[in-house]
């Protein structure tokens, strides 16, 4: 336990003094601030966000996680010379890169919000709006580090990330809508809905949907979609699934950390 | 031949409405007794008249039946003459679920004050708290009706006035509920400050001419909130329409006015906050269409005006069905709905014009208050979502901005036509 907080306390140190992470932090502020400023309604503002939080997010934790990975290789040999438990300093590399990561996240959508006075009625969504971003962070950052384990050549492990990325964000829904339009003919609820759990992105932006299309989405016939949105039940399996994709790369990465040869 | 017909119609019709019109009164009515008749009748459960049915018989014509606090459970009251009923206190009227309580034949009729409660349900035959039968100038107010079948029922009746009731019914199937206020064949009936709830359409007309619905709260009801057909002629003001199971329907009716009206919070795949069904010149007005699953369904709405209206967090703000025939919509809001439009066309004969856009991306480089570049509010991703609504799941997806920013620069599923070519920078209203 001793080791994961030290090496957290460490990279997060290091990860804070980064640019790159004090410009992500001061980029969504720019972002949120000019939004609100121009809109003039949070709400408003708040659905451009939408899409910012759920293109952007995972684009920035995947590969600033693994550059920053790769760049952290010496000091991650040095440590290893020491006798320290190697599950215990994975679990410390992924901390420290996902908290400052998130915390940057947070600061910078959240002030703009909280020093222009935004009214409690959008404060729901707003913590709705944080909570996926924050998750989709943990998630990349996942992914992530088990890339930079699994791959020793740095510009394949960059281009992997950026690979995952597109698939995730893009091409995955272009393949779902494609299978939608040639089975339209066929009750596709469940094996939409399995779809959608088999993606963060999907399952992050269906929860912020809840929030901000909640209407529109009541107007769907299937009585499917009606129960699994109605009731707990939706968010009870999108948290697990959310739970499984963080869980899974990191227990994959920490394998092959511990068998790994430096 | 036909005007044969037509001739031998109304002699029935009047024959008809005569025997209806003596029959309860020699019937059920015991004989006025002779002399003078008191113009004031107190009815109470341990005085000397116990029952409305003994007022009846014995008050006199436009007297008053004053009704104190107490539970009456009798057969169907029928007033043949015209009379004022008049509760003090907690008059409740019980029909035990089995009957209809109170039948109004006659003109000049008021009830006023009532307490009426558990209506009969029948299959065949549609059980009221009050059915007004063929009569003019009554007056129903101040009355509250819990657990109704049906709850004011006025039939063939004419320039009467409903207010401040309020119905209360908790019935959970269609099939075993009736409509709150129900009018059919009517005209000129005035109907303010009444709220309906439980019911299975709040207020329902057909056939009614010339009524004007003020003030009225109709929530939670079944259906519709407020149902009406082949109604000429009504205007709706400052009424509100909440959480109803499909939300307010109008079919098949010319000169509807509706103004300052809310729509709210009606949610469901078939539920929408207004449906215009084959109406024509009609006019929306300062209207409210709040988090409805769909704001306003324009089906066959000819010549239809809808201005000053807000359209706020609905799923689809206005669905506009190519049945729709030169509507025009100026100086309305629409702000915060998933799509703002929906058409099931790309051909368009509707004009936007002056509408605020939440969605709208153009720039107003005059300050004018103008956009300088058209909006064109039909989404390329409504339109795959009607032809395949599973694809609603992907909405706001990434992919799905792709395909609509690349739309967006040569549409080609879109209506090219339906554009506000004059979109306002800020809210109008």
């Amino acid at each position: 336990m001793n080791t994961i907080l030290k090496v957290l306390k460490y990279q997060a140190k290091d990860a804070l003094r980064s640019r790159w992470l004090i410009a992500y932090a001061l980029f969504f502020m720019l972002i949120t601030d000019g939004l609100l400023r121009f809109s003039g309604d949070p709400m408003k503002a708040q659905l451009s966000l939408v899409s910012v939080v759920l293109f952007l997010v995972p684009l920035v934790s995947i590969v600033f996680g693994t550059v920053y990975l790769y760049n952290a290789r010496e000091f991650i040999e040095l440590l290893l010379a020491q006798p320290v438990n190697r599950r215990q300093m994975y679990g410390g590399l992924y901390l420290g890169l996902t908290l400052p990561l998130a915390l940057a996240f947070t600061v910078g959508l959240g002030l703009p919000f909280v020093l222009r006075g935004a009214d409690a009625t959008f404060s729901g969504s707003l913590g709705a709006l944080l909570l996926a971003g924050v998750a989709l962070t943990c998630v990349f950052t996942a992914i992530a580090s088990l890339i930079a384990v699994r791959c020793e050549d740095r510009l394949r492990g960059l281009g992997a990330a950026i690979g995952v990325w597109m698939l995730l964000t893009v091409v995955y829904d272009g393949v779902v809508l494609f299978i939608l339009a040639v089975f339209s003919n066929r009750p596709l609820e469940h094996a939409t809905l399995g779809l959608m759990m088999a993606n963060p992105i999907d399952i992050a932006r269906i929860a912020l949907l809840l929030r901000f299309d909640g209407a529109a989405m009541m107007g769907y016939t299937g009585a499917v979609f009606l129960r699994f949105f109605g009731n707990a039940q939706g968010v009870i399996v999108s948290a697990i699934a959310l739970v499984l994709w963080v869980y899974a790369p990191v227990a994959l990465g920490m394998r092959a950390f511990l068998r790994k040869d430096f | 031949m036909r005007e044969a017909h037509r001739v031998a119609r109304v002699v029935a019709g009047v024959m008809v409405a005569l025997v209806v019109a003596t029959m309860p009164a020699a019937a059920t009515i015991p004989r006025v007794p002779a002399g003078r008749a008191p113009m004031v009748v107190e009815v109470s459960p341990d005085g000397p008249v116990r029952s409305i049915r003994e007022a009846l018989a014995s008050v006199a014509r436009g007297g008053t039946i004053v009704v104190h606090a107490g539970t009456y459970r009798d057969t169907t009251i029928v007033v043949a003459f015209p009379v004022t009923i008049a509760g003090a206190g907690d008059a409740i009227l019980d029909g035990e679920g089995k009957r209809q309580i109170m039948t109004v034949t006659s003109d000049s009729v008021t009830v006023r004050g009532l307490h009426f409660e558990n209506v009969g349900v029948a299959f065949t035959e549609d059980l009221a708290a009050i059915k007004v039968v063929r009569a003019s100038f009554c007056t129903i107010r101040d009355n509250r009706i819990d657990n109704a079948f049906f709850g004011i029922y006025l039939q063939e009746a004419s320039e009467c006035v409903l207010e401040h009731n309020e119905l209360r019914a908790t019935r959970t199937r269609d099939a075993t509920s009736g409509n709150g206020i129900h009018l059919w064949h009517s005209r000129e009936i005035t109907i303010v400050g009444n709220r309906v709830s439980g019911h299975r359409d709040g207020i329902y007309f057909e056939f009614t001419r010339e009524a004007h619905v003020r003030d009225n709260v109709s929530t939670d009801n079944l259906r519709y909130g407020l149902h009406f057909m082949y109604s000429d002629s009504c205007d709706y003001q400052r009424n509100t329409f909440r959480h109803n199971g499909a939300g307010v329907a109008v079919m098949y009716s010319k000169h509807v006015q509706m103004t300052d009206n809310r729509f709210e919070g009606n949610r469901g795949s078939s539920a929408y906050g207004l449906l215009l069904k084959e109406i024509a010149d009609s006019h929306l007005q300062r209207n409210v269409f709040s988090n409805n699953t769909t704001g306003l369904v324009a089906d066959g709405a000819t010549r239809l005006l809808a201005d000053h209206n807000q359209f706020v967090n609905n799923g689809w703000a206005l669905k506009l069905q190519a049945s729709t025939e030169d509507a025009l919509f100026t100086g309305n809001d629409f702000a915060g709905n998933t799509f703002d439009v929906a058409t099931n066309s790309r051909s368009n004969t509707s004009t936007f014009a002056g509408n605020y856009w939440s969605a709208y991306d153009g720039y107003d480089l005059d300050h004018d208050g103008t956009g300088d570049v058209p909006h064109r509010p039909v989404r390329l991703a409504s339109i795959v979502v009607a032809q395949n609504e599973p694809a609603l799941i992907l909405l706001r997806s990434n992919f799905l901005l792709l395909l609509d920013a690349a739309e967006r620069v040569i549409p080609a599923l879109t209506p090219e036509t339906l554009a506000d070519s004059t979109p306002a920078m800020r809210w109008v209203q």
